[in-house]
């Protein structure tokens, strides 16, 4: 290279800069471009964030601030909302909560046994109308609630089970959530068919394969269903009002509308307190069955 | 132990038939390999015999005793899937004992037996993994030790081995041959590997389209094949197929073999004119033979013990001769060479793609 002109070599390092500017610069759009993305993000989550953070500062605030500043920030931190409000109805929050648990552990419970053993039936029986069966259940899933409310009341009231949880959880051991159904059935689908064959020939029955094989596969479709199940049933508002009468059992999204009284004299700070409270067992639950959903698709390890 | 006896059975999806009126009889101690190409009805045939799959037409019996509405499980026979079927939940050692432990066993007795099957198939230092952390091979191994560990009258394999790369293949292909020595049961193996088949079989059953080809020992079906299709799909490298005709006219038959000219042969049993010539790739040499043309080569491919040279002969024809690796002709491609075969090692084929003998 010793040919090489001075002219040459300035040309190549001049050559050089203008590429590194170019680098530098494009490095800083790229910086740019991911500071916009994640303002935009933070900006958005905020948005949806909102209504939360507004509940849980109210249920800090005195009564006359709630609804007087739009500033999030409570002026003094008072925990008085929830004291006052766990005993502030004329049954205690205690009650509330116990009876809730009682209804959604129950229906989990009863989802999950009744629409996986229907959803193996769907999955892997053969049986006479399973293909009629199968559809008149996803019909059942277009069918709005509220069509058939009155003739299962009607219904409930001759069984002498109004005033009772009976009409909250008895449906759920009937597999009667057919979206559930169909979540297992698809999930089911997928499992290798030859690890039910492989059974038989080992000379197990439909049931126990259901039991020893499908069901222990099936944690991530288990857990789904068991978390969406349990926020549903947790927050569920039309079917206690309607089957319920007696304080004493009401459910804590019930018990949270007596806040609202008629005559004008709500609490809502204590409301607002108890609204925060009913949250947290939701967010435990999913927090420990997400795990499971993980876990589940790690351990199903088939080819 | 059990022989296994098949009655023209029969098996239709709708109106689609899978396998018609199929006759077979296995006896005690065999191991018969069924092979065809896929969607021959093979596994269809195998899953029929395990129970997993209804009969619709004849019987089928494993010993003296008819099964066609007999559980699975009461039949008393052992299958291995192609995908292995092991429980993804369960470590090797519950699943080897996943069968026990619904028959009334002891847990002592089940332990003895799941450690036996284990010593057999080298597996003992994995009984405590799951499925997943064990290799193609292992997986197969287990697969193989929770049928064994069963003591069932009759193995059944489905393409066991299609998943495992080729080495691995062969390895497990021995200890497959060694097994069966050692347990002297009945097996019926499903392949489309004819490789897998001749190297395994006390006989083969060649299958198409639901219908038996031929039955026979490995030897029987490569030298004798009753059919073209036979012919074509057992021996590998392929054989070579030559279109010829026939003239019986005058007495003698006279040949005319493309590009190999005529032909003069004892009378052939046949009225066919048009018929097919087959001659094995080891049949065909370089410079000798009593039928001979001449042909340019195309391809050698050296593969160390043997050698493929691929030909074609003036007509087009493409041949193939399978040779000893030993060969010193150095062969390019391109290369002008005179090959031939002699008169013994031709096979006859009517337009019935039937065999057909010379006759006297």
């Amino acid at each position: 290279m010793n040919a090489t002109s001075p002219e040459l070599t300035r040309e190549m390092e001049e050559a050089a800069a203008v590429a590194h500017r170019m680098r530098v610069a494009r490095e800083k759009r790229a910086r740019n471009m991911r500071l916009m993305k994640h303002v935009f993000l933070i900006v958005m989550s905020l948005i949806m964030l909102y209504p939360l953070l507004w509940l849980v500062s109210a249920s800090f605030k005195p009564e006359n601030e709630i609804f007087s500043t739009l500033n999030l920030w409570p002026s003094e931190f008072r925990l008085s909302n929830y004291i006052e409000g766990w005993e502030g109805l004329p049954i205690s929050f205690t009650t509330f909560f116990t009876n809730s648990l009682i209804v959604t552990v129950l229906s989990v419970i009863g989802n999950l046994l009744s629409c996986s053993f229907a959803a193996y039936a769907f999955a892997r029986l053969q049986f006479n109308g399973r293909n009629f069966f199968f559809a008149l259940m996803m019909m059942t899933l277009m069918i709005p609630y509220h069509v058939v409310l009155i003739p299962q009341y009607v219904l409930f009231l001759n069984l002498g089970w109004i005033d009772t949880y009976l009409p909250l959880i008895v449906p759920k051991f009937l597999a009667s959530d057919a979206f559930f159904i169909f979540l297992m059935v698809q999930f089911f689908r997928q499992l290798p068919r030859e690890l039910d064959e492989a059974a038989m020939i080992d000379g197990y029955s439909v049931y126990k394969i259901y039991w020893i094989i499908i069901l222990p596969l099936s944690l991530p479709a288990m857990a789904t269903a068991a978390i969406f199940s349990f926020i549903w049933v947790w927050e569920d508002f039309l079917p206690p009002l309607i089957y319920l009468n007696d304080i004493k059992s009401y459910t804590v999204p019930l018990a949270l509308r007596l806040f609202l009284a008629s005559d004008g004299t709500s609490a809502y700070g204590q409301m607002f307190a108890m609204s925060v409270l009913s949250l947290v067992p939701v967010v435990l639950f999913f927090v420990l069955f997400q795990k499971l959903i993980v876990r589940g698709i790690a351990t199903s390890g088939m080819k | 132990m059990a022989g296994l006896t098949l009655r023209n059975v029969g098996k239709t999806y709708g109106a689609v038939e899978v396998i018609t009126g199929l006759n077979l009889d296995v006896v005690d101690g065999e191991f018969l390999v069924l092979v065809g190409p896929s969607g021959c009805g093979k596994s269809t045939l195998l899953r029929m015999i395990a129970g997993l799959e209804e009969v619709t037409e004849g019987t089928i019996a494993i010993g003296d005793r008819i099964v066609n509405d007999l559980a699975p499980s009461k039949r008393q026979l052992s299958m291995v899937f192609q995908s292995y079927a092991l429980y993804p939940h369960m470590s090797v050692k519950k699943n080897l004992a996943f069968g026990l432990q619904n028959q009334k066993m002891s847990k002592a007795e089940i332990e003895e037996k799941v450690l036996n099957a284990a010593r057999i198939l080298q597996i003992e230092q994995l009984l405590h993994r799951k499925p997943r952390q064990l290799s193609g091979g292992q997986k197969q191994r287990v697969a193989i030790g929770r049928s064994i560990v069963r003591e069932p009258h009759l193995f059944l394999f489905d393409e066991p081995l299609s998943n495992l790369d080729a080495e691995l293949r062969v390895q497990m292909r021995v200890e497959l041959a060694s097994l069966y020595k050692r347990l002297k049961t009945t097996m019926i193996y499903v392949t489309h590997d004819q490789v897998e088949a001749m190297t395994l079989a006390s006989r083969i059953v060649v299958l198409r389209n639901g219908v038996i080809e031929q039955v026979g020992r490995p030897q029987d079906l490569y030298k004798r094949p009753a059919n073209l299709f036979v012919a074509g799909f057992i021996g590998s490298p392929k054989i070579n197929m030559l279109p010829a005709v026939l003239d019986q006219s005058g007495g003698t038959a006279r040949l005319t073999l493309g590009d190999f000219g005529d032909v003069e042969l004892k009378a052939l049993a046949t009225a066919d004119r048009a018929i097919t010539v087959c001659v094995r790739p080891e049949a065909m040499k370089v410079g000798m033979g009593e039928i001979r043309t001449t042909g340019t080569i195309q391809l050698v491919e050296y593969l160390g013990s043997e050698m493929l040279v691929h030909f074609t002969t003036a007509s087009g024809q493409a041949l193939l001769l399978h040779g000893g690796g030993e060969t010193e002709l150095d062969y390019e491609p391109g290369q002008e060479v005179n090959i031939g075969f002699n008169r013994a090692d031709m096979h006859f084929f009517d337009a019935s793609e039937s065999r057909v003998e010379i006759a006297g």
